[in-house]
């Protein structure tokens, strides 16, 4: 038995995505068990592993921790990635929550039914461009800092980064006007542990296939 | 200008609520500005007071907050409502995500379209009596504190008892498998804050009805 993190999750982004760019940006390494069937959940919740039935569930410091906002904030706490005091954190979270409100809608993009697809994309990315982008580009700009908050990394520069680099994937000219946000991109693509975790053969994961929706709803549904 | 926290929402319970109650069960005063018209959320928006030009707004030690989960933090934080260490921290977290998610489905309620309301009302009644009161009941067992976390009330006990309150107006009997629950309802009704809050006349806010129904789709219509 590990001592690493234990992350359990089907083979894919989803809700665990962003828990593996925050340990792997923190440089801490984890291990991964896939689920891959229905039967797989049935298990785990049978054992009483799952305290609501759901997934995310990470196996950390003795906890079966689940809800990936809980899983979030203890690891930005644990590995100091979430300011310096409570003003700090006000500003972090507000900015990670407007992100996770972005991202969710970026996630859920793949799983639309057909005849949704089309006017889901055109909110998505007028969401992103219109409500979530200008606020970043505007607070990098009023301070000039490297950082979002408190001129030094947090989990806010982690999540803002993976949702750029997912909206791009989705619209690859979505930052063309935001020059702020894609020199913040370059810059925080290079700190050290990150850059690890862009190259092929880390644990981050690629984006969900449309072949893969319905295993996934499978596993889930 | 008064130091209070001011909080600006609809004149009803929405995403605004569990602020309410945290605030109130923290014991501290609060001012209301209640958006009536969809002239006066398009003001606020245009004015740069709302960061993602959403509500809830909470203006609180000189800052303009928004987004529910970022403002409950930091009244928990601020209040010592959020335990003593990381990992008190991480029950409560997962404790109120939990309630979060049963809480969504009772706000999301008012406005399901009519043939979905009884499958919508069914799946807030099986998830509170098979997924979300067992974990809390089997909780307040195990350690047999008047408290969910750490023998002290946090913000997971103020948002246990507001989720047990919305249910059972919704199913009045939904507490019958649960003693520990029903103890725990009591007991949390009496501490003397959430007692007052829970007087007429106090800032916490009636079910949503028709009226509130129209007002949001007429004021968020996008």
């Amino acid at each position: 038995m590990s001592g690493k993190a234990k992350l359990h999750y089907f083979n894919g982004r989803g809700r665990m995505e962003t828990i593996r760019w925050l340990l792997a940006a923190a440089g801490v390494e984890f291990e991964e068990c896939f689920l891959e069937t229905k039967d797989d959940l049935k298990k785990l919740r049978k054992e009483g592993s799952l305290l609501f039935q759901q997934l995310p569930m990470v196996e950390i410091d003795g906890m079966k921790m689940v809800q990936t906002r809980a899983i979030l904030n203890y690891i930005a706490m644990k590995y100091n990635l979430y300011g310096k005091d409570l003003k700090e954190r006000a500003l972090i979270d507000m900015y990670v929550e407007g992100i996770i409100d972005l991202n969710e809608l970026l996630m859920v993009y793949v799983f639309q039914p057909a005849d949704k697809k089309e006017q889901h994309f055109a909110n998505m990315v007028d969401k992103a461009t219109n409500r979530y982008f200008p606020v970043y580009e505007k607070v990098l700009k009023d301070h000039g800092q490297d950082f979002l908050v408190g001129n030094q990394f947090s989990r806010a520069d982690v999540q803002l980064l993976e949702t750029l680099l997912m909206a791009e994937e989705c619209k690859p000219d979505i930052l063309a006007k935001f020059p702020l946000l894609q020199s913040f991109k370059a810059r925080i693509s290079n700190i050290p542990t990150i850059k690890k975790f862009l190259q092929p053969g880390s644990q981050r994961k690629p984006p969900t296939d449309e072949k893969d929706v319905p295993k996934v709803m499978n596993i889930f549904y | 200008m008064s130091g209070k926290p001011r909080l600006t929402y609809l004149n009803g319970r929405g995403r605004m609520e569990p602020i309410r109650w945290l605030l109130g069960a923290a014991g501290v005063e609060f001012e209301e500005t209640f958006l009536e018209t969809r002239e006066e959320y398009e003001k606020l928006i245009k004015g740069g007071s709302l960061l993602f030009q959403q509500v809830p707004l909470v203006e609180i030690d000189g800052m303009k907050m928004v987004q529910t989960r970022a403002i409950l933090s930091y009244i928990a934080g601020k209040y010592n409502l959020y335990g003593k260490d990381l990992k008190e921290r991480a029950l409560i977290d997962m404790y109120v995500e939990g309630i979060t998610d049963l809480m969504q489905m009772i706000m999301m309620f008012p406005f399901s379209p009519p043939e979905e309301k009884e499958k919508n009302f069914n799946s807030i009644k099986e998830k509170a009596t098979n997924r979300y009161f067992p974990v809390f009941e089997k909780v307040l067992k195990q350690h047999g504190q008047d408290f969910l976390v750490g023998n002290k009330c946090s913000w997971a006990d103020v948002q246990l008892i507001e989720a047990i309150l919305a249910v059972e107006e919704k199913i009045p009997a939904v507490l019958l498998g649960f003693p520990q629950l029903q103890a725990f309802k009591i007991r949390m009704s009496n501490m003397p804050t959430i007692k007052k809050f829970l007087q007429p006349g106090s800032p916490r806010k009636p079910p949503p009805d028709d009226h509130y129904v129209e007002t949001v789709l007429k004021i968020f219509k996008n």
